[in-house]
């Protein structure tokens, strides 16, 4: 079985470790399972929820970029779907 | 915990004894190539740069040829010039000489008549420094002498999920034995810099992170280049890294979770042991070659998709944690952490299996870059050519 790597637990999205096909459950090492809505490359993310756009997408507990369109849950999120938001660097300092 | 190295007068060991051999600007790579392919125990670097450079890009390639030459790995240099170059051979051998004591001469080729001329002299200077070397003999160091460089390249997402992480544990573990290690590529903190400035020693060195990675950005867009469309690289992407942010939260954890004491400038020299931080760019061979100017010992490097890169002075560890690309590229690779994602070797295992790795190579385990001789060099840049 697929399986994917769930790394906090505010995550949005798990890493596969091995290659995806649509229609596949994906075992969430960290918790549950999820079918998989389309076909997703080795190391790549799956949604574990549905995305819409603009909403945040989280990774080791942080946020990784932003939904440049809605993703479905079991979906592919790559650099085609979500992008960088700039930093506030002036607010980050002490 | 102790190592067999060579002591320097300096205070600091090398855990290699090498004649280098140090070409003063592009002009004099090649002759510098063959003298040090004369001369067993000594190695060469080729250099782009040196001439017609503004005075800043200067300050960068003086910082790192200097850097080089003081490296605790280099027994004794002997230096190719050319003549007319923006920092001529003796110029450059007095500045070496004031800052450290190690045997260094130099040789200028339009002032000794052509290449073969400059040869045989600097063959004969290198086969005397390398006779005055293979007499010195090992002393066990203490492991505080140990400066560990910490790189990642062609990084994908088992970089951040896997082998980041064991080479963190790497660094804690060397830390609290009294050693150092360096973290650069402070482009691969943006997006994770708020993380990495928690672990600041003072609130001083948490604003310089931040601030780093704000100029950074700030540099990239007086040229016209937003950093968020050359970071991540094709290879990241295709490797399950989507954005800026999601590597650098990935490349931080290489760097562990100890106190950061100091923030350097790129080349510099670190003051304070602990765990230091650099400002490079994230171009790994770059990166490196300005760990090994300030005088890191050894490199270890964290790889996704795999790289063959090595460096002339300093060994360079290569560890991955992706499967596929450590039995395709197992030529290339030191150390197969892919365990960690299958879930046979935890990271506290890994870093001490990296631990073991590292005290080999401390105590002459030739890393597979060194034994091919490998010695890529790529000094950062600010400005065009003149």
């Amino acid at each position: 079985m697929t399986k994917a790597i769930l790394l906090d637990e505010k995550d949005n999205v798990a890493t596969c470790t091995s290659a995806a096909k649509k229609g596949d459950t994906i075992k969430i090492l960290g918790g549950g399972e999820i079918s998989c809505v389309e076909d997703i490359p080795i190391w790549h993310k799956v949604a574990l929820c549905p995305i819409v756009k603009g909403e945040k997408i989280f990774k080791y507990g942080e946020i990784i970029g932003e939904a440049s369109v809605d993703i479905a849950k079991g979906g592919w999120v790559s650099h085609e779907n979500i992008f960088s938001v700039p930093r506030d660097y002036d607010n980050e300092l002490i | 915990m102790n190592f067999w190295g060579y002591k320097r007068a300096d205070g600091r060991a090398g855990i290699r004894n090498h004649v280098l051999i140090l070409p003063t600007c592009a002009c004099g790579s090649e002759t510098a190539r063959i003298v040090a392919s004369q001369i067993r125990g000594a190695v060469n670097i080729i250099f782009n740069t040196g001439c017609s450079d503004v005075a800043a890009n200067t300050a960068m390639s003086q910082k790192i040829l200097t850097g080089f030459a003081c490296n605790p790995n280099v027994f004794g240099v002997v230096i190719i010039g050319l003549g007319c170059e923006t920092v001529p051979h003796a110029k450059l051998r007095e500045k070496i000489k004031s800052m450290t004591n190690k045997p260094v001469v130099s040789f200028g080729i339009q002032e000794e008549g052509g290449t073969l001329k400059t040869i045989e002299k600097a063959v004969r200077a290198a086969r005397n420094l390398a006779a005055s070397a293979s007499l010195q003999q090992k002393e066990l160091c203490d492991i505080s002498e140990l400066l560990l460089g910490i790189e990642c390249g062609g990084s994908d997402a088992t970089s951040g999920i896997a082998s980041n992480p064991a080479v963190g544990e790497l660094s804690d573990k060397l830390i609290d034995l009294g050693a150092s290690t360096l973290m650069s590529e402070s482009i691969e903190w943006i997006g994770g810099e708020h993380v990495l400035a928690k672990r600041a020693a003072t609130p001083e060195i948490h604003n310089q992170i931040i601030k780093i990675c704000a100029d950074y950005e700030k540099h990239l867009l007086a040229a016209g280049q937003d950093c968020r469309a050359g970071q991540p690289t094709p290879g990241n992407k295709f490797g399950g890294l989507s954005t800026i942010d999601e590597k650098s939260l990935g490349c931080i954890r290489k760097g562990g979770t100890r106190p950061i004491v100091e923030v350097l400038k790129q080349a510099e020299r670190p003051t304070k042991r602990g765990a230091i931080v650099m400002d490079t760019a994230g171009y790994d061979i770059s990166s490196v070659t300005s760990m090994v100017a300030a005088g890191c010992n050894a490199i270890i490097f964290t790889t996704g998709r795999g790289t063959p890169t090595g460096n002339a002075i300093v060994p360079v560890l290569k560890v991955t944690a992706n499967a596929q690309t450590f039995s395709w590229l197992e030529d290339n690779i030191d150390v197969d952490l892919s365990g960690i994602i299958e879930g046979t070797l935890t990271i506290t295992e890994s870093g001490d299996l990296l631990l073991k790795e590292i005290y080999d190579v401390c105590n002459g385990k030739l890393t597979k870059a060194e034994a091919y001789g490998f010695s890529d060099i790529a000094v950062d840049h600010v400005c065009r050519f003149v």
